[in-house]
């Protein structure tokens, strides 16, 4: 897989260039010099005390008040030639909504927001921004210390959505042409938003019953409250999107079933839903778990309110989340805040190497999580009722580093120990999911069963189907899903005749 | 929401529940499952596709009354609706010309058999099939079964049929009187599928079974349903839930099936406390 480097297309740039010379900003500019600007501290994220929240699910973070936002956006010098809109997967004009919080207009940078991006309010909270928008900053090359975009992006959604009035933007009238998106994760939402606004007659098909895919399965409550998710998939259906849940494509009805219907164009955003196994012996012991089934049951099913919900899910006091990403940090947190007194990370690598959020991490430690680096397990143990009671680990030290560039972990003979357990998570990744491959013939796929584009355009190999997200990247991130949704839309938009101009 | 059309107690503890769902009508083949949710709070329940009606777009299942989910479900009525229902799930049951198939079914299994043993039946095979029941009583869909099989038992432990033997023996006693059986179909608790396993593992009568393990999503997604079949973990709502019961690891499948024994009776409790005060 292969993907293209990232730069603004002319339409971008201009309208970057514009956003730059309005009177407003060159007063903004000038109001405060930039050595000023260098002296305000970074606004810190208020969070919830680490000892409190991590036994409920009430959101970690609180969110800037209005003041700290001014005093964030204060922060970022309006550059020129700002480079952390070519960071962001979705090229969202963040010096646009950084000013428009810097001179007080909340509501209107979360307008500026949406003109790009459809979620805010969930990018705010789960982009990695230190990685991509963050990491170009100016500010943060000048003085260490970036602007806190991602703050910025959630404090400017929240407040539309919590203190000010959600306004719907301008639809044109409607091409008849109808498109079908398979799946109301982060890629397919996105697409959806993107085309809706065009004037296309826009269809999700989601197989669980509520939309958010992975955002509403995985995520959990206390980064990424669904009662927010909810509300940015609301504001898709006031913009005409039509959404239907408990509609699984491959088997309700196939691509061709659908094409039959009248849909001609499809955007494939099923994501990665098979979860990976170790295939070490005892793995289907009880009380081992996927972390898609974890958090599946805690987050969707809500079995973390059990027994007010019907769906149950195990409680250990000793529990092993193997795995160093986000997915593993999440299921360790839910595992002590479902009561484990020991909730432990066993991670075959070094903490460098660990692929989740520096956040995710630091928070989870502060909550009390422990972490075993270097260490992988190689059985699991069961008692006489088939329950899991102990699992052997071996020790790893880092040899050469691998493809990934990461030091392969190289196993310690002789280094083998028990440790005890009630329960484990397997959060070692997950491949894409086979159901729609299988069923739409004609559909290539690459040896990993993901679906094979074009990355200029997202194309399938079949004709007006697209595709996106971890259905053709196998395990990756929502803001780079959304990303993939951005290319397709405008790419499909082209193939239902649509203007290049638009975009 | 989809609405139920009909839901009626067959025999006590076993409910049938018809829905409108045309889009699953429309798709819905033997040996499939829908999964459904009775209400908001409740569980994902997977169950088998008992019939269909392209026409009306109706599927019907039947389901034998349990925990929670399933006891809500059971008090539910015709216009009611259901949060979830959705499907079809799962591969279709292989049907082919075999010969003579013995279809064995006992529980909610009598209703999720029928339509294999129909749709055996109109690919040409002779239907023997098998009712298992405690008690006379608990018999339902019986002249369903006689208009579609060529020989019709039922085994019901006080014996009011033809005989009292728990299935497999009747099995064994068929067998034994040397008519070539092709093939074996087997729905029902996971017991009745082991012993009907069992029982033609010497002759290496291929024996199909549909299983039930814990399920959540019912798209391949979670893992809950994993079992082992023939050294390999399978996924029972994607790679099945048809398999070969002479390949099954079965003391796993029983164990994993009681993960949450002790959640069920709370939850049940907890429920029954709540309305029934």
């Amino acid at each position: 897989m292969t993907e293209n480097k990232k730069t603004l297309s002319s339409e971008q740039k201009e309208e970057l260039k514009i956003g730059f010379n309005l009177e407003w900003r060159k007063e903004l500019r000038k109001a405060i010099p930039m050595k000023e600007r260098m002296k305000i501290e970074r606004q810190k994220m208020p969070e919830r005390d680490p000892n409190v929240r991590n036994k409920d699910f009430l959101e970690v973070n609180c969110g800037l008040d209005a003041e700290a936002a001014v005093k964030e956006a204060q922060r970022c010098w309006d550059c020129a030639n700002p480079q952390c809109v070519v960071g962001c997967p979705v090229g969202i004009d963040i010096p646009g909504f950084i000013k428009l919080i810097e001179k007080g207009d909340f509501e209107a940078s979360a307008r500026k927001l949406k003109e790009t991006n459809s979620l805010p309010a969930i990018c705010g909270r789960v982009c990695p921004q230190e990685t991509q928008c963050e990491v170009v900053c100016s500010v943060g090359k000048a003085t260490g210390i970036p602007v806190a975009i991602g703050n910025l992006e959630r404090f400017a959604a929240d407040y539309e959505r919590e203190e000010g009035e959600v306004k719907l933007p301008k639809i044109p009238a409607t091409t008849r042409h109808k498109v079908a998106v398979i799946g109301a994760g982060p890629s397919g939402l996105t697409v959806a938003g993107d085309l809706v606004k065009l004037g296309h007659q826009v269809t999700i098909f989601e197989a669980l019953h509520v939309a958010g895919g992975v955002l509403v399965y995985g995520i959990p409550e206390f980064r990424l409250p669904n009662k927010t998710l909810q509300a940015e998939v609301a504001y898709l259906q006031d913009l005409g999107v039509e959404l239907k849940t408990s509609f699984v494509v491959g088997m309700t009805a196939s691509l061709d079933d659908l094409k039959v219907q009248g849909y001609e164009a499809f955007y494939i955003g099923s994501g990665a839903g098979l979860p990976s196994f170790m295939r070490i012996p005892g793995e289907n012991l009880i009380g081992i778990y996927s972390a898609n089934e974890y958090l599946t049951r805690v987050n969707l099913m809500n079995a973390y309110k059990f027994p007010e919900y019907d769906t149950p899910v195990f409680s250990g006091k000793r529990v092993a989340v193997m795995g160093g990403g986000n997915v593993a940090m999440d299921s360790v947190r839910i595992a002590k805040r479902m009561g484990a007194e020991m909730a432990a990370i066993v991670y075959r690598r070094s903490r460098t190497e660990m692929p989740a959020r520096a956040e995710e991490v630091h928070h989870a430690e502060e909550e009390g999580i422990e972490f075993h680096f270097l260490t992988t397990p190689t059985r699991f143990i069961g008692d006489d009722n088939g329950c899991v009671k102990a699992m052997e680990c071996l020790k790893m030290k880092l040899g050469e580093p691998d493809e990934s560039g990461r030091r392969r972990p190289v196993p310690i003979e002789g280094s083998e120990f028990i440790m005890e357990i009630q329960m484990a998570v397997v959060a070692i990744g997950q491949s894409p999911n086979p159901l729609i491959p299988k069923t739409t013939p004609g559909l290539e796929v690459g040896k990993w069963g993901n679906i094979e584009v074009n990355w200029d355009t997202m194309e399938t190999s079949m004709k007006g189907v697209y595709a996106g997200g971890d259905i053709i990247r196998g395990g990756a991130t929502v803001i780079l899903a959304m990303g993939d949704g951005k290319i397709a839309a405008r790419e499909i938009h082209k193939y239902l005749g649509g203007l290049d101009k638009e975009f | 929401m989809p609405k139920i059309i009909r839901r009626e107690r067959l025999v006590p503890n076993l409910h049938l529940i018809e829905v409108e769902a045309p889009d699953v009508a429309r798709k819905s083949k033997p040996g499939q499952f829908i999964i459904i949710m009775p209400d908001e709070f409740g569980e994902r329940i997977p169950l088998s596709i008992a019939d269909w009606d392209v026409e009306k777009g109706t599927v019907t299942a039947v389901f034998l009354v349990i925990g929670t989910s399933t006891n809500k479900l059971s008090r539910l009525n015709a216009g009611d609706k259901v949060p979830v229902f959705v499907g079809p799930l799962g591969k279709e049951s292989e049907i082919k010309k075999y010969g003579t198939v013995i279809c064995a079914g006992g529980c909610f299994g009598i209703g999720a058999i029928y339509p294999v043993a129909r749709a055996l039946k109109e690919a040409g095979n002779k239907i023997i099939a098998l009712m298992d029941v405690k008690a006379n009583y608990l018999l339902y869909w019986e002249d369903k079964f006689r208009a579609i099989s060529d020989e019709f038992y039922v085994s019901s432990r006080d014996s009011y049929y033809d005989c009292k033997d728990y299935i497999p023996t009747v099995l064994k006693n068929i067998l034994k009187k040397g008519e070539t059986i092709d093939r074996v179909v087997s729905i029902g608790c996971t017991y009745l599928m082991y012993t009907c396993a069992e029982a033609t593992r010497a002759k290496k009568i291929d024996t199909v079974v549909s299983l039930n393990p814990i399920m959540v999503d019912g798209t391949g997604m979670c893992g809950a349903c994993r079992l082992t079949v023939d050294g390999k973990t399978k996924f029972a709502c994607v790679d099945g839930p048809d398999f070969d019961g002479h390949l099954v690891d079965w003391k796993e499948l029983f164990s994993r099936r009681k993960s949450y024994f002790d959640d069920e009776i709370q939850s049940l409790c907890h429920w029954e406390g709540k309305n029934f005060p």
